[in-house]
């Protein structure tokens, strides 16, 4: 036997009264934490291999079965917790790089908690949205600095190139690969019966997708997976993700273990390869090489599509969005260090990066500041995680948000945190068949819509609340907004005043 | 706010104060002048829509003689403030006349600041040098006065008009000022129910840039937005008020961005996209092109306004009306008011009566003008 420090995280406990050892349980966990002793012809745990991401206990007929933390415990200590040393026992077993997969789980300060919205009282009448229009309508793209009007007060020349969002949340970028066709089908779907977008992530247009084409916008990654001009043509707008929120500073990667041939063919890569994306573009190594591919993008596409540029939020990311606002991007997408992902290492995870709520403030401020906020839509995204935030985001100075988490949630996601493993016992972050087909497009979207509806009718209800009827009214309004335990610095930098001021 | 900073007694503008209000608004579409006794009589009749705290009158061809020169109406905390100011506008301005603007005693109205007016015209050769128009020069002049010097605050500088404003009810202010000695074309009014008592005399409105004056009732809940986006093209929001936004984005549309009045209302009173549906496809291009390009300058909540200028004047619902606001007609007199009784305590029989909806323009403008 060989030693081994690694102690289970979870223990599954099985009620003996309720279990009728049907086996539900051990078809369903892909991690093989549950098995079937023929001899005893009774079902047992392997609690090592358990993640508790619920299966089990969601389908369990008898709900037979709970999942809880170890409760081994270490002597304890404030510095060497057991998350350091697990990590250190299974560097050591291994020598390799921790891995983890969804947003940093670390308790960092979450500023949409620390933020409070306002109401109208007396002076201004509150809107009431079941019974006055209340618009969520908003238009992703770049604005000239001037409309030119003829003698008789026509446009010369229309304002092109718009993204148009009946609500402002578009599903934020996730591969074919990172997950399952079907999770994205749910969300492609969602997307078209919501009047917004979906992200193809850089994992390439699957040919089933081609049909939800006006609703997509495609990536380019450095990776350049899957990028062809039917590609570029076939989506609404085109992003070029530079950098993400989970993971700052290098390119993406998809393990082997994930690709199969329908993720092969559609990144146009060899069958079993691991696909890493290079840290950089190599064809960007500064801000006017960006320039250079935005506007190649742009040509190719004949100046029809609107190009974003994603870029995670860093300590100087207002400054490095004032360039790519310069560079001609139509919308800058700020991805903040909570954000999701199918795999990143785990201390590039933990500690790379900022806030989404500083970086966006400090983003719309600085492009207020030149004077070009107006010319450029901005994007937030990196843990969107309900209406509220939605709302907050708006108000600090977004134009829309992306959702990601929220979204794979709505699917069926218990943040189980193994997006990595491809074994995704509800089988959105898997492209094992067995799991695939757990997830039903058709049910899928339809919850995704369910969330975004029910998302809708709350921020309708805040901004009536404010006696707002126009979510562009609530774009940068930093009034509405008041902090509540944050300091005089916090406060300053998301520009707005402390509760009761 | 560190614009604020500079300027210590500067009371408006320190915080936010919302205010209720009444507005009314006289107009001969030929251009005849006519006295301040009806406008003051209008507002007299609206008494308690005011609390005391504020009341204000723009007036337009009041000036004809100095029709050339801007009147630059100002507000002077004490003597000193005068000496500074009188140093810029002499530095910057030809002046042709100054003088105290005449008033009277009246009970109503405390102890203000001096109030000063001087007719006067852009100094030439500053104007080229600092490679603006004049227009530009100007503003950013007043702009300078206000936010720099120590207890002067500009009330109005337009040409051949005018603005009178006091802490106290619209009627008293009138008398006041002793508008009925005053003749014009074009008259606005406005009487003030503010939350706060801030008890200065710039803060009482209208509110004036250039030839634009503004009265507004209501408390927009886009001021926020309004404020950041017209923040980038040079505007300092110096007194945290509703008004003085709601110039300003006019001012930005109509002067700056040239875009013709009919569609700035489209801008600021937005159609609602439900009812682009009875619109021709182009129309309906139009309205979304406006709407994506200026969606920051889209006034929400509820406001009344007039919007004056030399040529007319305009005035405005916020989109589903949530303040009161009445026209009508007689002969060559456009009138509106936000109470159709303060109409006809001045003109019993209008030839028309009408209510506005939301978001529906009342445009007057004089005979010959193309645009406001």
């Amino acid at each position: 036997m060989i030693l081994t420090s690694n102690t289970p995280e979870f223990l599954i406990e099985r009620n003996k009264e309720r279990c009728i050892h049907c086996q539900v349980c051990v078809r369903q966990c892909a991690n093989k934490a549950h098995y079937f002793d023929e001899e005893d012809g009774k079902v047992d745990s392997i609690d090592i291999n358990c993640v508790n991401c619920h299966r089990c206990v969601c389908l369990c007929p008898t709900k037979a079965i709970t999942v809880r933390k170890f409760p081994l415990e270490f002597r304890e200590n404030s510095n060497w917790t057991p998350a350091v040393m697990r990590g250190i026992y299974k560097q050591a077993e291994t020598g390799g790089i921790l891995l983890s997969g969804m947003g940093n789980d670390r308790p960092y300060p979450i500023y949409w908690d620390h933020l409070l919205l306002n109401a109208s009282q007396v002076t201004n009448p509150s809107i009431d949205p079941l019974r006055k229009p209340m618009e969520l309508k908003t238009f992703i793209g770049r604005k000239p600095e001037k409309l030119d009007f003829d003698q008789q007060g026509r446009l010369i020349t229309p304002l092109n190139c718009q993204l148009e969002l009946d609500l402002p949340i578009m599903f934020s970028a996730m591969s074919f690969g990172s997950i399952s066709l079907n999770a994205i089908k749910s969300l492609a779907r969602a997307a078209v019966e919501l009047g917004t977008f979906y992200n193809t992530g850089e994992g390439g247009l699957h040919q089933d997708l081609y049909s939800y084409g006006s609703n997509t916008i495609v990536q380019v990654a450095s990776g350049r997976f899957g990028v062809h001009p039917q590609y570029f043509n076939a989506g609404a707008a085109i992003e070029i993700k530079i950098g993400q929120g989970a993971k700052p500073g290098i390119g993406g990667h998809l393990p082997g273990e994930k690709v199969g041939l329908e993720v092969s063919k559609t990144r146009m890569i060899p069958e079993g390869s691991d696909a890493i994306s290079p840290a950089p573009h190599h064809d960007i190594y500064s801000i006017e090489d960006l320039r250079q591919l935005i506007y190649s993008l742009k040509e190719a596409t004949r100046y029809a599509k609107p190009v974003f540029v994603k870029i995670a939020a860093v300590h100087n990311v207002a400054a490095i969005a004032s360039g790519i606002a310069r560079a001609g991007a139509d919308a800058i997408v700020i991805d903040g260090f909570r954000g999701g992902t199918g795999a990143a290492p785990l201390r590039t995870r933990d500690s790379v990066g900022i806030p989404i709520e500083l970086a966006l403030a400090a983003v719309d401020d600085r492009l207020r500041q030149e004077s070009i906020r107006g010319q450029v839509s901005v994007i937030a995204a990196g843990s969107i995680r309900n209406s509220s935030d939605v709302v907050k985001a708006i108000a600090l100075g977004a134009d829309a948000v992306y959702v990601a988490s929220a979204a794979l949630i709505s699917l069926g996601c218990h943040m189980c945190q193994k997006c990595y493993t491809g074994k995704c016992n509800w089988g959105i972050a898997t492209q094992d068949p067995h799991l695939t087909k757990r997830l039903n497009p058709e049910i899928g979207c339809q919850r995704a819509v369910n969330l975004l509806r029910a998302w809708e009718h709350e921020i309708k209800e805040l901004l009536g609340g404010m006696g707002i009827n126009a979510i562009e009214s609530l774009r940068g309004n930093r009034l509405m907004l008041r902090g509540i335990g944050l300091s005089d610095r916090e406060l300053e930098i998301l520009g707005i005043g402390a509760a009761g001021q | 706010m560190d614009c604020v900073m500079n300027k210590q007694r500067q009371l408006e503008g320190q915080i936010r104060i919302p205010s209720g209000c009444a507005i009314s608004g006289i107009f001969n579409r030929r251009g005849e002048c006519f006295s301040g006794e009806d406008i003051i009589k209008s507002m007299a009749l609206m008494h308690d829509r005011s609390n005391g705290l504020g009341g204000g009158f723009a007036a337009y061809g009041i000036y004809p003689e100095y029709a050339d020169f801007n009147a630059l109406q100002l507000f002077f905390e004490h003597a000193d403030s005068r000496v500074k100011t009188e140093e810029f506008i002499s530095r910057h301005f030809e002046i042709e006349k100054s003088e105290k603007i005449p008033t009277r005693k009246v009970p109503g109205i405390g102890p203000g600041p001096i109030i000063w007016r001087y007719f006067a015209k852009p100094n030439v050769e500053k104007v080229e040098r600092s490679g603006l128009n004049e227009l530009e020069y100007t503003m950013r002049c007043v702009m300078r006065i206000n936010a720099e010097i120590p207890g002067a605050f500009v009330a109005s500088s337009g040409k051949n008009m005018g603005a009178f404003k006091a802490v106290g009810f619209p009627e008293d202010v009138g008398e006041f000022y002793r508008l009925e000695e005053y003749q014009g074309y074009l008259w606005t009014a406005h009487g003030r129910f503010p939350t706060n008592t801030p008890g200065w005399w710039g803060g009482a409105h209208p509110f004036t840039l250039l030839d634009w004056s503004i009265v507004h009732n209501g408390e927009i809940s886009s001021y926020g937005a309004n404020r950041r986006y017209l923040e980038m093209f040079g505007y300092v929001c110096a007194l945290q008020t509703d008004t003085e936004a709601i110039t300003y984005i006019f001012d930005y549309l109509l002067r700056k961005q040239q875009v013709p009045l009919e569609l700035a209302v489209k801008i600021v009173a937005a159609p609602f996209w439900s009812e682009l549906a009875h619109l021709d496809k182009n129309e309906q291009e139009l309205v979304k092109s406006l709407r994506a390009m200026y969606s920051s300058l889209l006034i929400n909540g509820p406001f009344s306004i007039i919007l004056g200028s030399r040529n007319g004047m305009m005035a405005l619902n916020d989109r589903i009306k949530l303040r009161p606001l009445v026209a009508a007609e007689k002969g060559d007199f456009l009138y509106v008011a936000s109470e159709e009784s303060a109409i006809r305590e001045i003109c019993s029989q209008p030839d028309k009566v009408w209510s506005p909806r939301g978001g529906e323009p009342i445009i007057g403008l004089l005979e010959g003008a193309e645009k406001l």
